[in-house]
């Protein structure tokens, strides 16, 4: 024992995300009451559309497989904004000076709360979608068709888990973390999810058709209902990778600077 | 030349203008107990952030097993285990879980961090709650589980910042037993305190952090004798405190002192004679308005 001790007995970046995967995973079935909220309301929203606000919208009763892909972005929206939540809460705890003081890759902490993020939105996705189908959507989508919107769901979820976990390492508290999430939740009002853009007054129709949900929505649309998709995939692909890659930069570099100052 | 644990040399930290470690120099010879003593704000934690690579220092050199703290810092982090102020332990699980991801997160196989997390539960009295999740567990209990998992694996160096406070005397005594244990299994231990007695029963060497700066290190025993044989202790008559006066003990010094009070201070102010103790050296040297005279 009293020999130098220089050996770097680092645990293989595998096991260690492995380890922050599945207690992320275990973190996600324990918090009920967050699985309970993220799957509740995009379902409520969607009754609350189809049969409230829907006859209002579009007479011709056929509004149902309008708002559902917008529907299934607002739910993953909300899903992976509880990964803010869950971020700023083990920064703020004490755990996480124990993780960053052994010889592992101590961000993948942050990796397994996104993992986690994106398996419990993609299960929400599967149970709105399910929902959708029981009042009355009826999608016209082939195989892969649907293979094509799952991929855009996924890389949207993992876009925006990632942006949520990053303004989760900026705040600098839990509800902190939460109030500035809630911003970017008002994304998709904004956007032809629940209304066709040209119905905007002309100022907010420009924010509308250039803000990256409006080609995402249209891309699952189009896959999903058979509207025409036009460039919406290369912009919708373009958008969340775009988002990926500055919210995977700025998580990193927060998660360093974090370190540095206390 | 005894190999050393801990080497800190001209160390300085800075957060914006407040100067919070001016120039640390230390020395932990390796398996040995080290206590550092300060007051809030003394820059302890600070200084243990530092050491186990969680902050990073402006200037000077802090190496721990001959590994730098900057540019080695996963080998530092190799040789390293640390209990920090606030319990580094995961609310949302139960403590058998704490216990058993940091030992998959150690190196360790899942049967083994099953039989290790069961030995330790075992160990530290948490085989009740070893179910239950942390966020329901008392302080004591999560300290307790804070070391646990501090212990999980064999490390060759123990950060503890303040591990004591906070604890009922009984708690205490059974940390300390502990902390004697892994000295005798060749551990070194670099603990902060605030509690001076802490430091005699435990330390073999320890030094006095104050504004940043060491400004005394020692054996607790040549701590003691720095300030005398024996101890005049001058309290009001609310018993607060007024002056501490170092002494030989002999008639002749204490005539001269009583001469010298008698003009300074009124009649009712109390007086005890009695042995110096690390509060005193303390107090005399991070407390300078207490000024203690040379014997």
């Amino acid at each position: 024992m009293t020999t130098p001790y220089k050996a770097v007995q680092s645990v293989s970046f595998l096991t260690t995300n492995a380890v922050f995967i599945g207690r992320s995973i275990r973190l996600s079935l324990r918090n009920v009451e967050a699985l309970l909220m993220a799957v509740i309301l995009p379902v409520m929203l969607m009754l609350l559309f189809t049969y409230v606000f829907g006859g209002a919208i579009d007479t011709t009763g056929n509004y149902v497989n309008y708002v559902v892909p917008g529907i299934i972005l607002l739910c993953a929206g909300f899903g992976s904004s509880s990964t803010a939540v869950n971020v700023a809460e083990d920064m703020t705890n004490g755990i996480i000076d124990r993780f960053r003081t052994m010889p592992i890759t101590s961000i993948s902490v942050i990796t397994g709360h996104v993992v986690a993020s994106v398996a419990r939105n993609l299960l929400a996705t599967g149970i709105v979608i399910g929902v959708a189908y029981l009042v009355g959507f009826r999608p016209t989508g082939s195989v892969m068709d649907w293979l094509g919107a799952l991929g855009v769901i996924t890389l949207f979820i993992l876009a925006f888990t990632w942006l949520f976990a990053a303004i989760g390492l900026a705040s600098g508290n839990p509800s902190a973390a939460s109030g500035y999430g809630f911003a970017l939740l008002f994304l998709p009002y904004i956007s032809s999810a629940f209304v066709p853009t040209d119905t905007m007054p002309t100022w907010l129709r420009g924010v509308a058709d250039n803000q990256p949900i409006t080609p995402v929505i249209e891309t699952i649309r189009g896959l999903l209902t058979g509207t025409p998709i036009d460039n919406s995939a290369w912009l919708a692909a373009g958008w969340c990778v775009l988002l990926l890659l500055i919210a995977i930069g700025w998580s990193i570099w927060t998660f360093r600077r974090k370190a540095a100052r206390r | 030349m005894t190999e050393l644990a801990v080497q800190v040399m001209a160390l300085r930290k800075a957060y914006g203008k407040q100067v919070v470690l001016d120039g640390i120099e230390l020395a932990v010879p390796a398996g040995s107990i080290f206590a550092l003593l300060g007051p809030n704000g003394a820059g302890k934690t600070t200084l243990i952030h530092i050491l186990t690579t969680l902050v990073a220092a402006d200037e000077g050199v802090a190496r721990v097993f001959g590994c730098d703290v900057a540019s080695e810092k996963n080998a530092v982090k190799s040789a390293i285990s640390l209990t920090g102020q606030f319990a580094a332990v995961d609310e949302m699980l139960t403590g058998e879980e704490n216990l058993r991801m940091i030992g998959r997160l150690s190196g360790l196989s899942p049967s083994q961090s099953r039989a290790r997390a069961a030995e330790l539960l075992t160990g530290f009295d948490l085989t009740a709650a070893a179910g239950k999740r942390v966020k329901t567990y008392s302080g004591g209990m999560r300290r307790r589980l804070d070391l646990a998992i501090s212990l999980v694996v064999d490390r060759p160096i123990l950060f503890l910042d303040e591990p004591t406070t906070g604890l009922d005397t009984a708690s205490r005594r059974a940390l300390w037993d502990i902390i004697l244990s892994l000295k005798q299994r060749g551990v070194t231990i670099f603990l902060t305190t605030q509690y001076l007695e802490e430091a005699d029963q435990l330390a073999d060497t320890a030094a006095v952090i104050s504004g940043g700066r060491i400004v005394a290190t020692g054996t607790p025993g040549e701590l003691k004798s720095r300030i005398g044989t024996e101890v005049l202790e001058l309290r009001d008559e609310n018993d607060g405190l007024i002056r501490l006066i170092a002494t030989d003990g002999t008639l002749q010094d204490l005539r001269q002192i009583m001469n010298d009070l008698s003009l300074s201070f009124p009649g009712n102010t109390k007086l005890s004679l009695r042995k110096p103790s690390m509060d005193d050296v303390f107090l005399a040297l991070t407390a300078p308005e207490l000024e203690v005279a040379a014997p």
